[in-house]
């Protein structure tokens, strides 16, 4: 490797995990052994697994290389090793087989604060966390405002740690790594730290590291919008070993549509139906036009929610609600299924109904949303089956069409991203060359007396 | 840019180069030490006098009053404290670096840098107990009118022994300490029962001469009489045999704890 990355070659780990034991028998044992076999004990030979003692491999044969000026995403379920790879890494604990080759500097991010001590003040910790981080006393005081500046506390500079906010804290200590200048950056779900603004200063900032300062960025996280949006590869653990790698669209698909559990679909068995004696459901799924189960769309597709659900009583007109929820909890919009006029018409009779209604496209903004379900009536108004959160899909932005976001890959604030018609055109052509640069170009603008400017 | 390798079982050369990249952490470490211990105190820095203060009255009465230990003609305050100043020293870095890496946990499992870094930093804060110490005992010459020999220059080459006991000591218990607790306990016992075997409260030449040489085999041995022999001059002195005797307890000391350590550091993530 000539330039800045990481080749990692065949990588396992191995925790021995102790089933529960007397803590005093440990050095007890110890001695003993070391008494009875002592040339055995210095040399260090591999301990003999007793019962009681288990074997757990978190990672097993992972191979990858990463080279200078990626960005790259870690995703899969809790468990799977992502944190422990990152550990090995960092050199934070050693590989039990396998090698790995890193070259440039390395700074590791996997806990927000790491070294922050409460009785010293915020200014103190500044120095000491970055430090830690691996920072020199004349780098940290190069950066010290800058530093101050992103975090946004410079009030409280001097108090103790102790009495800060639980966001002043988490801004002062990823402001503090987020002025590491390392060749390759390494950040574990610190993310999920903070409220949502917090979160997108720190994916901007890591965007900004990766893009406009073409350093290797390596971080885990379970929002699939910031490893879609940011990297440039994915990897994909499942159970310690490397399922998939790849293009962040195509990865996360596969993520998503993993597993045995499809969020996006819900279906009751007669005994549990959720609902009383006028309407229960019997099942709810999220699919494409096409009516085929999905998890994961595009913001150019459009999004179909089917309900299928009992009405038990005649003449009594069930409404189907659906409240849109992001991940945020805010209700991007509700809609009945009333919309439907001929339906609302349709005297009712006992039997299975299925609503179905279609999100069009390009009006979801990416994330994950989540749906409520309701059956109700009106006059007098009762709600007969609630289920929050009954099933969720993911809105991922496409690559590949035109959308609403244009060519811009930064963050696009909105809880809705619809694609809006707009159009543009000159309304005046002389106003446009009198006027001086910088001053706005209105209708009727007052510019009599101006200079005419000879535009280049 | 250097390559690194990372794999199972090697010791690498790196870690040398790292130790002196991150010589700062070692300063930074002991300054928080130092600052915490202060902070919200009202007594503050005194603390650090009134220790050794305490001590060197309670071993005055008890060995120079009671036990009528001979003291060769110097003040006895000022005996007991030329020992009491490496022994508080040795028992500090000792207690303070042993509990260092169990202290410092959330450090060690979540950020890269040589472990050795922290006891040492340990051990740095005990030697500015010392210089604070070693301040109290020349006001004490100046309160008893006592002037030095000119031996008190080779005062800093038993200063460095001090250092290198402690450190070794040191390195040994944190790395036990990671996976044994029990030297939690152990611990305060050595120091006690060190306080009592080494010549802090009474000379060497008390012990007989034929176990002399085995005496030695405590490391502090050397450094007490070392530290009396130069603060005291005269008739303390150093039992030449027994110091060289020290000086390979020393050695054998560190070298095997910097041996013990590096061989433990790498699961120390894992079980601490």
């Amino acid at each position: 490797m000539s330039t800045s990355g990481i080749i990692v070659e065949n990588l396992s780990k191995r925790y021995i995990i102790g089933h529960q034991r007397d803590a005093s028998d440990a050095l007890r044992h110890r001695l003993e052994s070391a008494v009875r076999n002592p040339f055995k004990w210095l040399r260090g030979k591999k301990r003999q697994l007793d019962a009681g003692r288990e074997e757990f491999w978190a990672l097993r044969n992972i191979s990858f290389e990463i080279k200078q000026g990626e960005v790259v995403g870690i995703i899969g379920r809790n468990g799977a090793g992502k944190s422990t790879l990152l550990k090995i890494l960092s050199r934070i604990t050693e590989p039990t087989h396998g090698r790995i080759r890193i070259k440039g500097r390395v700074a590791s991010l996997l806990e927000v604060g790491t070294g922050f001590h409460q009785e010293l003040t915020g200014r103190e910790n500044i120095f000491l966390n970055g430090a830690i981080l691996g920072m020199t006393r004349v780098e940290i005081k190069l950066k010290f405002d800058e530093i101050v500046a992103f975090s946004g506390i410079e009030k409280f500079l001097d108090t103790p740690v102790k009495r800060y906010s639980s966001g002043m804290y988490v801004r002062l200590a990823f402001a503090v790594a987020a002025h590491l200048e390392p060749d390759i950056l390494i950040v574990d779900e610190v993310l999920a730290v903070g409220d949502a603004q917090f979160q997108k200063k720190c994916l901007g900032k890591m965007d900004e590291v990766a893009k406009k300062q073409g350093r290797t960025v390596l971080f885990v996280s379970h929002s699939m919008p910031a490893i879609t949006r940011l990297c440039s590869h994915t990897i994909f653990l499942v159970k310690g070993e490397l399922a998939a790698a790849g293009r962040p669209h195509e990865i996360v698909r596969h993520y998503l549509s993993d597993g045995t559990n499809h969020p996006a679909e819900r279906v009751w068995t007669e005994r549990e139906a959720p609902g009383d004696s006028v309407a229960r459901l019997q099942r709810v799924r999220v699919c494409d036009q096409h009516g085929n189960l999905r998890e994961a769309f595009k913001t150019t597709e459009p999004v179909e929610i089917e309900i299928d659900y009992w009405c038990l009583v005649r003449d009594e007109r069930i409404v189907v609600s659906l409240h849109f929820v992001n991940e945020e909890g805010t209700i991007l919009f509700c809609s009945n299924d009333w919309n439907d006029v001929s339906w609302w018409g349709t005297p009712r009779q006992k039997g299975l109904v299925r609503a179905r209604c279609m999100v069009p496209a390009h009006l979801l903004a990416e994330g994950r949303i989540n749906i409520l379900a309701a059956l109700c009536t009106y006059n007098p108004d009762a709600i007969h089956a609630l289920e929050q959160d009954v099933v969720s899909f993911q809105v991922i932005e496409d690559p590949d069409s035109r959308t609403a976001r244009g060519e811009y890959a930064g963050v696009w604030p909105g809880v809705l991203r619809p694609w809006l018609q707009w159009k543009a055109n000159y309304i005046s052509e002389a106003a446009s060359r009198e006027a001086s640069p910088g001053l706005s170009d209105r209708a009727g603008a007052q510019s009599p007396a101006e200079e005419e400017v000879t535009l280049p | 840019m250097n390559e690194l390798l990372i794999e199972a079982g090697r010791t690498e050369k790196q870690y040398w180069r790292d130790l002196w990249r991150y010589r700062e952490l070692f300063a930074f470490l002991a300054w928080r030490d130092l600052l915490v211990r202060y902070k919200q105190t009202v007594v503050g820095v005194a603390w650090s006098v009134i220790r050794p203060f305490l001590t060197v009255v309670v071993l005055t009465i008890v060995f120079g009053v009671f036990g009528k230990m001979p003291s060769g003609g110097v003040p006895y305050p000022i005996l007991v404290f030329c020992g009491m100043l490496p022994w508080q020293f040795f028992s500090t870095a000792l207690s303070e670096s042993g509990n260092s890496l169990i202290t410092n946990s959330n450090l060690i499992s979540k950020v890269y840098f040589p472990r050795m870094v922290v006891p040492a930093s340990s051990v740095i804060t005990s030697f500015v107990d010392f210089v604070i110490s070693a301040a109290f005992l020349g006001v004490l010459m100046v309160w008893y009118r006592y002037v030095p020999p000119h031996t008190i220059y080779m005062l800093p080459p038993f200063i460095l022994l001090a250092f290198a006991v402690s450190f070794g000591a040191g390195l040994w218990i944190a790395a036990l300490m990671v996976e044994y607790r029990d030297f939690r306990f152990i611990v305060p016992f050595i120091v006690q029962f060190g306080l009592y075997i080494s010549p802090v409260g009474f000379l060497s030449s008390v012990v007989p001469a034929r176990w002399r040489f085995l005496y030695s085999l405590n490391p502090m041995v050397g450094v007490i009489d070392g530290f009396r022999w130069c603060i005291l001059g005269g008739q303390h002195k150093v039992y030449w045999p027994g110091l060289m005797l020290s000086l390979l307890m020393v050695t054998v000391l560190v070298v095997s704890g910097i041996w013990y350590f590096r061989k433990t550091e790498r699961s120390f993530a894992d079980i601490i």
